[in-house]
């Protein structure tokens, strides 16, 4: 005894009735156990009731694909219940991807031909709504006769069937291109309509048709017209505009063929505003007016159109005014600009897509001759603005400001107000940009560096602006105590309280490990530029020697080796940079590479690197330690190679060499080692250590030593440890060689000793002989 | 337009019409996610906003969103009209329509909606015509229900 099944309203009430989501899929199931029963009986009767449960169920979101085949088994049904609720079930639970879809094809083109009309319209539909390629190839005759039929119900569903076959399946525009002149002759309002859409997709898809086409428009035209001028037809109109929905079909068809719609004037007098109906043609009229070339007088008009629209209350036509206007700024500039007053007025739009738009509009109505203006409006929409726009607000000032910034102070004031305001929104680049600006500026190092002092002194939170503000000070640290500045009120500041702001933004959990790295680097700076001694600052790069931060680390480890063992060269090293080219990525790639000593780090950007004549520089200081009249000169492969390994410590242990040891030189009890190592990720590099070590009663002094290579390989020579040799056994020199060999040429080396030794000075030169071969293969 | 969904206020489906080819695990994905996005916004905001690649029209009648999605070259202002208009069908359908209506009877909605939308585009522009439409086949609907009932076969007529 089977229960009668449910009614769908009955199901309904049920499913609505569960009070847990457990209790609904509870009868959910026990319903659609049911469902599949009856399915499996093949119960004719109930079969339709079943499907729309299940379809109910199917909504709410639980699986429904055992009913697929019932759909067609309903479809294939003679009763028009089965078949409107087998359609539906078709719609909703067949698609491209199920092999089962193509099964109802068939029944598809029994009910296009059977003639009664509401079938065929179901059929039309779902074949609108689902029909996959396939399914539009079979059936396209089918609907190309049906586009002859006398029903204007029939027609109007087949004219968009074939738009949808058409987006399907391209070759078929050739099928009903013939039919659609004839079918704007018609007066059928949805036959228009659904005839230039059709007429649309055709244009879409092929020149040919648009050319076609071209005749038709005073067709157009004319249909355009008449409704504008006649009279409404009530049943049409929404609220006094004619056909809202043909005039726009007709509007943006035009756009098609590409010619002038002198309409548009007409449409833009007559119609009536008040309503959205109205608006939302003047809106399409707009959007015509802007996708083909229209005269500059209608370009002018469409502006106006906006900025009316501007003015509107209705939230929603601002919107589309906003996001039209900005279509149109690149090439209307001078007549959107006429209603910047009030894009700048709706940046005060509480609704957050509103004024983001307007925000988009407003930065791209910035030229030079409202720049500052606009730049005060925009920063104040900065300070008040969500925090989700902040982000472009802020890179959209900071580009403005660098296009058409009218001095360079004013540039510089807008970043650090910026900065200050929204420090934390700022692109990482920014900071780059800064100090590249800054650094530019000469006449106003001054300036900055106390408007960054003063700053930085208030806030140091903000990263972006801790960095610039620390790498600032430590530039122009010398220009900060001294305390002269036309432009603000001189400050007094004290040598300590610059170095206390910098210890606190050092120490501050709020800092950045970059951040940090520009601290410590800009105290190191300061030891050069202040007057008073060093003692506080090494002690603070001390510390950080066994900071946590690997980056920290390493940077404290060379300034502290700087400080101890290269005081001489710390000056030099440490002077103003001059200021560096910005050109493509390319060059900052290089320039990376040739730091600032001991900045090897990928963190952030450094701000500006020294240039090539400022190395060469320090290359001769460094020949200056070990000599001079080198053949080749030794050829860095990236400019920066010596310096970066300046300060390598050269009594760092290398590897065991697997290569054996040379003895070289031997004279009076001074003796000339060579350990050679070849390192594993590096085929073409040699390291060759050169030990000089003395056995005998005096000691060696003045010890330089200078090498030579062949032409084809490449030798940089490290600054030695030391240039004495204490007797009797004392600490060797040891000295660190690089060459690069990458074409395996044979290795040959020359060298060229000169040291007292016994109050005599010493001069020897010779060539190493029996170089293991392992060295250079 | 790419589909229509119609979503209570508790974020419960009401009704879904997709005119572009989908799986339904990303149906159901984009369902989610566009409810989400839509009840976050407030009562003030503007109906249109930008989503993935496409421009979201949304209207609330009562209890009920209406949400559009449409392509970049469509009209965002004719879209709310469309809307508006198959409200007002629902309305004049079920006189004084109310969301319960639309949950008893969604197999009438679809058909209200299929005789003013087809394959995404306005098929017709006269209240009238779809009304009648509806319910020339609501009645040949009925004839046949109870022609079969009386197990009597009689051949169809043209209805319209």
């Amino acid at each position: 005894m089977v229960a009668p099944s449910l009614k769908l309203q009955d199901l309904i009430e049920e499913i609505r009735g569960a009070k847990t989501q457990a209790q609904e899929r509870e009868v959910i199931q026990k319903e659609c156990a049911h469902i599949r029963a009856s399915f499996r009986d093949g119960d004719p009767v109930h079969r339709h009731r079943q499907l729309a449960k299940l379809l109910y169920v199917h909504m709410l979101g639980y699986p429904a694909h055992f009913g697929q085949m019932e759909c067609l088994k309903l479809i294939a049904s003679s009763r028009f219940t089965d078949k409107r609720v087998g359609y539906l079930g078709a719609m909703l639970l067949l698609d491209e991807r199920h092999d089962a879809h193509l099964l109802i094809t068939n029944s598809i083109k029994n009910d296009l031909s059977q003639g009664i009309q509401p079938v065929q319209g179901l059929a039309l539909c779902t074949l609108s709504t689902m029909g996959s390629a396939e399914m539009c190839r079979d059936l396209a005759p089918e609907v190309e006769k049906l586009l002859l039929q006398p029903s204007p119900y029939v027609r109007k569903k087949a004219i968009l069937t074939a738009v949808h076959m058409i987006r399907k399946v391209p070759e078929l525009s050739s099928v009903f291109l013939p039919p659609c002149v004839h079918l704007l002759h018609e007066r059928h309002h949805g036959i228009l309509l659904g005839t230039i859409t059709l007429i649309m997709e055709l244009c879409e898809r092929s020149p040919a048709a648009l050319r076609h086409f071209r005749k038709v428009v005073p067709q157009l035209v004319h249909i355009l017209r008449t409704l504008v001028t006649t009279g409404y037809s009530t049943e049409h109109s929404i609220s006094g505009v004619s056909d809202p929905f043909l005039q726009v079909g007709g509007h943006s068809s035009k756009t098609m063929t590409n010619i002038s719609p002198l309409s548009s004037t007409q449409v833009a007098t007559n119609t009536d505003t008040s309503r959205n109906a109205g608006n939302a043609v003047l809106f399409e009229t707009v959007l015509t007016i802007m996708d083909i070339h229209s005269a500059a007088g209608l370009r002018v008009l469409a502006v106006n159109i906006l900025g009316r629209f501007l003015l509107n209350s209705d939230r929603n036509i601002r919107y589309v005014a906003l996001t039209s206007l900005l279509r149109l700024v690149q090439s209307d500039h001078s007549a959107v600009q006429r209603h910047r007053p009030t894009v700048v007025d709706c940046l005060q739009e509480t609704d957050a897509s509103l004024s983001r738009r307007a925000l988009e509009l407003s930065l791209a109505l910035v030229n030079s001759s409202n720049v500052r203006a606009m730049m005060q409006e925009l920063q104040a929409f900065l300070e008040s603005c969500p925090p989700d726009l902040r982000a472009d607000c802020a890179s959209g000032i900071l580009l403005a400001a660098e296009r058409f910034a009218p001095t360079k102070r004013w540039h510089i004031d807008t970043i650090l107000h910026v900065l200050t305001t929204a420090g934390t929104h700022v692109r990482d680049d920014a900071v780059a940009n800064l100090t590249q600006l800054i650094g530019g500026a000469q006449e106003l190092h001054a300036y900055s560096v106390h408007r960054l002092y003063n700053a930085l002194a208030e806030d140091i939170s903000q990263q972006p602006l801790v960095q610039v503000a620390a790498w600032c000070i430590g530039e122009y640290g010398d220009l900060l105590l001294e305390g002269n500045c036309e432009e603000i009120e001189p400050l007094q500041v004290d040598e300590e309280e610059v170095l206390a702001l910098l210890e606190k933004v050092l120490q501050s959990h709020m800092s950045l490990p970059a951040t940090r790295g520009y601290a410590l680097t800009a105290l190191m700076k300061l030891s050069t530029r202040l007057q008073g001694d060093n003692n506080r600052i090494r002690q603070v790069v001390s510390i950080y020697r066994s900071c946590l931060d690997v980056e920290l680390q390493q940077r404290a480890v060379e300034y502290d080796t700087l400080f101890r063992k290269y005081d001489h060269m710390r000056a030099a090293i440490l002077e103003k940079m001059p200021l560096v080219e910005r050109d493509g990525p390319q060059a900052d790639e290089e320039a990376k590479e040739s730091k600032e000593a001991a900045q090897l780090s990928e963190a952030a950007p450094a701000p500006t690197e020294p240039q090539a004549s400022q190395l060469l520089d320090l290359l001769d200081l460094l020949d200056g330690a070990s000599g001079d009249a080198q053949h080749p000169p030794p050829l860095d492969p990236s400019p920066g190679g010596a310096l970066v390994y300046l300060l390598d410590l050269p009594c760092a242990p290398l590897p065991p060499a697997p290569i054996p040891d040379l003895k070289v030189f031997e004279r009076e009890g001074v003796q000339l080692n060579l350990s050679f190592i070849r390192p594993p990720e590096n085929p073409a590099l040699l390291l060759i250590t050169i030990t000089a070590t003395n056995s005998s009663e005096g000691d060696v002094t003045n010890f330089i030593c200078q090498a030579a290579v062949p032409k084809s390989l490449q030798l940089q020579l490290q600054a030695p440890s030391g240039n004495t040799v204490p007797a009797r056994g004392g600490l060797p020199i040891t000295q660190l060689f690089r060459i690069l060999n990458p074409n395996k040429a044979p290795l040959r080396l020359k060298l060229r000793l000169t040291y007292n030794h016994f109050h005599q000075s010493v001069q020897e030169i010779f060539e190493v002989n029996n170089l293991p071969v392992e060295s250079w293969q | 337009m790419q589909f229509m969904l119609l979503f209570s206020r508790q974020g419960k489906l009401r009704l879904q019409k997709w005119y572009v080819p989908l799986s339904d695990k990303e149906k159901k994905k984009i369902t989610r996610e566009l409810v989400q996005t839509v009840l976050a916004r407030k009562p003030k905001m503007c109906s249109f906003l930008e989503w993935r690649d496409l421009k979201i029209v949304y209207k609330r009648y009562a209890s009920l969103y209406f949400c559009c999605a449409i392509e970049d070259q469509d009209n965002e202002l004719i879209t709310l009209e469309i809307i508006h208009r198959y409200v007002e069908l629902l309305d004049k359908y079920f006189g004084s329509v109310c969301e319960l209506d639309i949950i008893f009877n969604f197999e009438k909605a679809y058909f209200i909606l299929d005789e003013f939308l087809l394959g995404g585009e306005v098929q017709e522009t006269s209240k009238k015509n779809v009304l009648k439409a509806i319910e020339q086949a609501d009645l040949l609907q009925e004839k046949t229900e109870t022609m079969y009932h009386s197990k009597i076969f009689i051949g169809f007529k043209k209805a319209y």
